[in-house]
């Protein structure tokens, strides 16, 4: 469902990938690990589309459809997600009105009509529960204040509510205590099926203890230098990268 | 990225630069006596308003155009434009909306302002200003009942002589500045509001203000007058057809509170703004003051200033009665290369009277965005209180955006609280909303809308979201 194709990306006139080529199957999960520095979350952020993000060549192929042409919404209007390693406040959009303009956004694309109040609130208020986030929270500005867990179930919830066949976790699991990795962790894993894909980006074993992964690959100096299964992860967490 | 906000700015631009075909009858250009003695005989005025005219166009004579606004603002000939331009054969205002002309009918229904009752919106009365003229006022007979006077200020100077007499010219002296004494000479019509002691107005009041003639100033004129212990929420609303020219307004709005009286009045202002080079759009320079006369009185005024290519005004609250409340919210925005000059004066005269500014000052394109506020402690203000909090958000680099507060402080129990930001919408935050599906117009609008929430929500409901809409229009094409 998605594959990148010799893929060399430029930020700030600096080369960070260079030569990726990585495929990744309907249903699959992939964990990315590597040092700092490495360039995994800028594989994350040319998924997705981030101006100043400059790709000089390769293809990336999502679906069947050309993704590297498309503006950032549309990549997510298609099925791409994106949870951010730090979520960004928007001091006075209060959560609620938020998380629905963005489900509103996707339902139109689909020429669906925008969602019932009633309706919106009942799966709030469902998928909250799942998260063990407090409904009060939606009354708040989007991100403003939050703690770092909150931050990160606040897009864990997100992902949920939209729908995506592809989703991409930028270090999802810094910032969590043992407790909320797991309620996060939970709620992720019922996200899996058959038809969604994810790639894991983080620096530890952890939460790939909780979540998974079909494959891990190790990344250095803007590509990937080892694939294997969840062992390899297990490996590197007793050894190090070097 | 710009792809689909260039289309959308195409498309939805100012939708309401239609004109109405509709032939008018003006009075010759130029400024003099002879002008103001035809639009006193228009109005079919007593002599003592027409005197009162006069006396106004004596001062005007000595004086000149103030200019300490941070805006650039070609001269103005005051004898090349119209001072009085109504639809022909209006010679008395329609006693029903029947035997108003359908095109104005039409016009109104356009701008989102049906003027047939059964079809407006509930609780809210509309006085329709077109030009010079005021050509409908709604629910007048219901409003009636309960004593509520609303009516054009032109029809009150007939029947409500007394009232006039007492309040006009008592908040804003006929001599204030030009602007203001020019509007004491040439005023054509506007609205005028009493509420009897002891009435909570049951509906909202709003006057409706159409520029339609070219070359053609408006010069409204509005009185509010909250007696003991009464209560009104007032809206008024304007927009203009698109033209190269620009097009001069300049009202007086005057309101006077009585004991426990509360008057809100709310603006949205749409103007045409001129177009993208900065060609065209409308001078808005406005004086609006309040009184609050009374003891434990409040006034609060609410404005979302998104038109005019340039805006020049300072809604202000004396505040004379004791334990008396002033209040001023407003969002400005400007894009392309709109001028704003805007903020307040808050006169503490009493003891123990508070005021509370929150402005919110938007500056997109190659714009610029001025607060200018002046909170005055005076000897006898004991306790009093003032908070101020100015935020300024930039989109883009070209635009610009000040601040100047200013405070005078004579008496020494009395507190300011001062605080102020400017931000910039950072390119985090659009890249934040787009990754979840929103497009580069709707992100910036739902961060933009999130900036004046506190203002917006100020509104009376039934124009919270219709304002929400025009903050979003008024900076499309100004995204990235």
């Amino acid at each position: 469902m998605l594959e990148i194709k010799n893929l060399n990306v430029t930020v700030e006139e600096k080369q960070i990938l260079k030569n990726l080529n990585l495929n990744i199957g309907k249903g699959e999960v992939h964990a990315i690990m590597g040092p700092n520095g490495s360039g995994k979350s800028t594989i994350a952020h040319t998924l997705a589309g981030k101006p100043n993000y400059n790709v000089d060549s390769g293809e990336v192929n999502l679906n069947g459809e050309d993704l590297l042409s498309k503006d950032p919404y549309e990549r997510s209007l298609n099925g791409l997600f994106l949870a951010f390693q730090y979520p960004i406040e928007l001091p006075g959009v209060t959560n609620a009105s938020y998380l629905k303009q963005i489900v509103n956004a996707h339902r139109k694309s689909r020429k669906e009509t925008p969602i019932d109040a009633g309706e919106f609130l009942k799966i709030l208020k469902e998928k909250s529960k799942l998260l063990d986030i407090p409904m009060d929270m939606h009354s708040r500005f989007v991100n403003a204040g939050f703690s770092g867990g909150e931050k990160k179930k606040n897009e864990v919830l997100q992902m949920d509510l939209l729908n995506p066949s592809l989703i991409i976790m930028d270090e999802t699991d810094s910032g969590l205590d043992v407790d909320a990795l797991k309620t996060t962790a939970d709620a992720i894993n019922k996200l899996r099926n058959d038809e969604r894909s994810f790639i894991i980006i983080t620096h530890y074993l952890r939460l790939l203890e909780y979540i998974e992964p079909d494959y891990v690959h190790v990344f250095q100096n803007g590509s990937v230098i080892e694939t294997g299964d969840k062992t390899l992860a297990s490996r590197i967490d007793q050894e190090g990268y070097s | 990225m710009n792809k689909v906000s260039k289309d959308n700015f195409k498309q939805e631009k100012y939708k309401y630069g239609f004109v109405t075909e509709i032939e008018s009858e003006k009075i010759p250009k130029g400024l003099n006596e002879d002008v103001i003695r035809l639009i006193s005989k228009k109005k079919n005025e007593p002599d003592w308003m027409l005197d009162w005219r006069l006396s106004a166009f004596k001062r005007l004579e000595n004086m000149s155009v103030p200019k300490w606004a941070k805006a650039e603002i070609d001269e103005i000939d005051f004898q090349d434009l119209y001072y009085y331009s109504s639809p022909k054969d209006f010679k008395e205002k329609p006693k029903s909306l029947d035997e108003v002309d359908p095109k104005l009918l039409e016009t109104y229904e356009k701008l989102g302002i049906p003027l047939k009752e059964q079809k407006v919106l509930a609780g809210v009365a509309v006085d329709a200003v077109f030009d010079s003229v005021s050509v409908a006022t709604t629910f007048k007979e219901k409003l009636n009942e309960i004593g509520v006077i609303f009516c054009p200020i032109s029809e009150a100077i007939q029947k409500h002589p007394e009232l006039v007499k007492k309040y006009i010219g008592s908040v804003i002296p006929v001599t204030d500045h030009f602007y203001a004494t020019l509007n004491s000479a040439v005023f054509s019509d506007g609205s005028f509001v009493y509420i009897p002691k002891g009435v909570k107005c049951p509906m909202e009041l709003s006057t409706y203000f159409r520029i339609n003639a070219s070359e053609t100033g408006q010069f409204e004129r509005t009185l509010i007058i909250a007696d003991e212990g009464s209560y009104v929420s007032y809206l008024e609303g304007c927009t203009a057809p698109m033209r190269d020219e620009n097009q001069l307004h300049a009202a007086n709005v005057e309101l006077v509170a009585l004991d426990n009286a509360e008057i809100k009045y709310s603006t949205v202002q749409n103007w045409y703004p001129g177009d993208e080079n900065g060609k065209g759009g409308i001078y808005n320079f406005v004086t609006k003051r309040g009184l609050c006369k009374g003891k434990n009185s409040k006034i609060s005024w609410t404005q979302i200033e998104t038109g005019s290519a340039i805006t020049w005004k300072y809604p202000s609250c004396i505040l004379r009665g004791d334990n008396s409340t002033g209040e001023f919210y407003s969002v400005a925005i400007t894009n392309n290369y709109q001028q704003a000059d805007t903020g307040t004066k808050m006169i503490h005269l009493g003891k123990n009277t508070k005021s509370r500014i929150i402005s919110k000052g938007i500056s997109a394109g190659k714009s610029s965005n001025t607060y200018r506020g002046l909170v005055s402690f005076h000897k006898k203000a004991k306790n009093a209180k003032n908070f101020t909090q100015c935020d300024s958000l930039l989109v883009g680099s070209e635009c610009k955006a000040n601040t100047i507060p200013l405070t005078e402080n004579s008496s020494n129990s009395s507190s300011i609280e001062h605080e102020a930001t400017t931000s910039k919408i950072s390119d985090e935050q659009l890249f934040y909303c787009m990754q979840r599906g929103l497009d580069a117009e709707e992100a910036q609008s739902l961060i933009v809308n999130g900036f004046c929430k506190e203002v917006l929500q100020k509104l009376p409901m039934e124009f919270a979201v219709e304002a929400q809409k025009l903050v979003s229009i008024s900076l499309e094409g100004s995204v990235g």
